[in-house]
């Protein structure tokens, strides 16, 4: 269950977003969240969806893929929307359905649950189509300047590399100790928050001790192929920077000029007529 | 020549009183394959660390390839040996510092500061020799056991070791990915020349090394041929060592009046010694 989780899930493909430098996708990505959140009507969101759909389309991955980062979240996807709803200000003329529960208060929760799915779908599109290293180089790359003012950006780059190396191993030992755990009388499901967080401890400890172990043998492992710190370390894979990159983000640059002009345009529409 | 020599090599873990290894003596020769034997906690590992100089001895000398580890160390030498006397561990889930195949076997080429072009070409030995080259690109986490070890020592040749140490690196693998593993060790040693140290709890593994040597409490019980350390019985029972399943076979045949012989330690030897028996007959 836990390991077929697909964040950090390269889909292997040769799409052109695939080809892009990770530095672009990272920007283009920033830039996106970036537009999501301006966005302030449904018009911002659609010209949002559009570039989504746009990005999906151009890397080949299947939307299927894509989808499932949201069933991921789905649970916080409708807490928020039904805290939309109940805590929703109505203003006058709102239509009440019943209870609290109005119109304008379900369209506006629709609103931010689409933006948390946007966010999302975005998000994994760039893991989906960037391999962990790259990802990591592009980030490496992009916050060189950091290590000016001794921020350790190589390091980070290399913690975040292995993190994402381990998701996967780990995720599958806490299945299995779940389930040995389980075997031996071990009750998850049942019972109240307290009792039930309770039951996560003799599931916690052995992962805990294990990720130790782990770290301490890929320690030595790394040691014995001669790792020394960024000081005199080579990159086999260079980041290019292409034109193509440079269009991307023109035409990001256009769905953030768009999402604003929805705005504006939102905002001129009582006074122009 | 000799690849790796201790000289009464003697090692103890910090805060422990007890050395872990006692004044250890023993050499190895180039383009050998030997097998390190001994029950658990009788320093095999620890000795593999010494000769990759992960730790170094307090007291005498380990010396691989020429270079004294400890000298190695003052001077900026250690990168030298690591280099040359490369090691493959126990558990194939931690070894890998990168998601992908690829991006993995670079690892160790780009921390000695190797250049690009030279990169591109200890991939392709490293994925050739391994047979792992259609795994280049693949998810390391997807991959079987025995892929796992593969890639793993695809990573220690991207390096062009002189010495290949593994410890106990089949331990965790079925029946299947133990030959793999076992397969691309030997080709490495016949083909490249390549020096290989093989841990191992597995009887069987032993049998066609050019030399075993077995330890206990930290100390050298035995240094020999296989065959002449299967003849021991004694020392095979102190030593916690059990007989290669042929030989097992071969002593009960002996016992129940089929005159196989002594000395059989492979199923082809008992093959065939059974076969010349058959015909005569
Ligand atoms: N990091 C450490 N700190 C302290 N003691 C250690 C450490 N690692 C190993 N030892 C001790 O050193 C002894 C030898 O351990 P070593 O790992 O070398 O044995 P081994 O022959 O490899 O055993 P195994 O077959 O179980 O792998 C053991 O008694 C062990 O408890
Ligand atoms: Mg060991």
């Amino acid at each position: 269950m836990l390991s077929d989780m697909t964040f950090g899930q390269y889909y292997p493909s040769e799409s052109p977003v695939h080809r892009m430098d990770p530095r672009a996708k990272l920007l283009l990505l920033i830039v996106y969240i970036v537009a999501v959140f301006l966005a302030k009507n449904f018009y911002g969101l659609a010209v949002c969806l559009i570039f989504l759909l746009l990005a999906i389309a151009f890397s080949r991955v299947p939307v299927r893929s894509v989808l499932k980062s949201v069933k991921g979240i789905v649970i916080l996807i409708l807490f928020t929307f039904v805290l939309n709803v109940l805590f929703y200000t109505p203003k006058e003329g709102d239509v009440v359905l019943f209870w609290r529960v109005t119109v304008q208060g379900l369209v506006s929760a629709s609103f931010f649950a689409l933006r948390i799915i946007f966010l999302v779908m975005g998000s994994s599109v760039l893991t989906l189509t960037t391999t962990p290293v790259s990802l990591t180089d592009g980030l490496e790359s992009l916050l060189a300047p950091l290590a000016l003012i001794r921020f350790p950006v190589h390091d980070l780059a290399l913690i975040m590399s292995i993190a994402l190396r381990m998701i996967p191993t780990l995720a599958e030992e806490t299945d299995r100790i779940i389930r040995a755990q389980k075997a031996r009388g071990a009750d998850f499901e049942s019972g109240n928050l307290v009792s039930r967080a309770k039951a996560l401890v003799p599931v916690l400890v052995p992962l805990l001790v294990s990720a130790f172990r782990r770290a301490n043998e890929l320690g030595d492992a790394m040691d014995a192929r001669c790792y020394a710190g960024s000081s005199k370390r080579t990159k086999y894979k260079k980041l290019k920077f292409s034109y193509r990159d440079l269009l991307a983000l023109l035409v990001t640059g256009a769905l953030l000029a768009g999402v604003i002009l929805c705005n504006v345009y939102a905002y001129l529409l009582p006074v122009l007529y | 020549m000799n690849a790796i020599e201790f000289t009464n090599a003697t090692y103890r873990y910090p805060g422990d009183d007890a050395p872990v290894l006692n004044s250890l003596s023993f050499s190895i020769r180039q383009g050998s394959f030997s097998v390190v034997l001994g029950r658990n906690g009788s320093g095999k590992s620890t000795a593999a660390k010494l000769i990759n100089a992960l730790i170094l001895p307090n007291e005498g000398n380990v010396v691989v390839l020429g270079k004294d580890t400890v000298r190695a160390a003052d001077g900026d030498l250690l990168f030298e040996i690591r280099k040359s006397a490369g090691m493959v561990f126990q558990n194939p889930d931690n070894q890998q510092i990168a998601s992908i195949v690829e991006d993995d076997v670079v690892f160790g080429p780009e921390n000695v500061g190797m250049p690009r072009e030279e990169i591109a070409e200890r991939i392709a030995f490293a994925l050739e020799a391994t047979g792992t080259e259609q795994f280049r690109h693949a998810q390391v986490s997807r991959l079987s056991g025995g892929q796992k070890q593969r890639v793993a020592i695809a990573g220690v040749l991207a390096l062009r070791p002189e010495i290949v140490i593994l410890d106990e690196s089949t331990s965790m693998l079925d029946p299947k990915g133990r030959r793999e593993v076992l397969d691309v060790i030997r080709k490495l040693q016949k083909e490249h020349g390549i020096t290989v140290i093989d841990i191992t709890h597995y009887m069987d593994e032993a049998t066609d090394a050019d030399e075993a040597f077995v330890l206990r409490n930290g100390e050298l019980a035995f240094a020999g041929t296989p065959k002449e350390l299967f003849a021991r019985t004694d020392l095979l029972r102190a030593c916690g060592l059990e007989l290669p399943r042929a030989a097992e076979l071969a002593k009960k045949l002996n016992e129940n009046g089929v005159p196989v012989g002594d000395g059989i330690l492979t199923t082809e030897e008992l093959t065939e010694k059974l076969c010349e028996l058959l015909q005569t007959d």
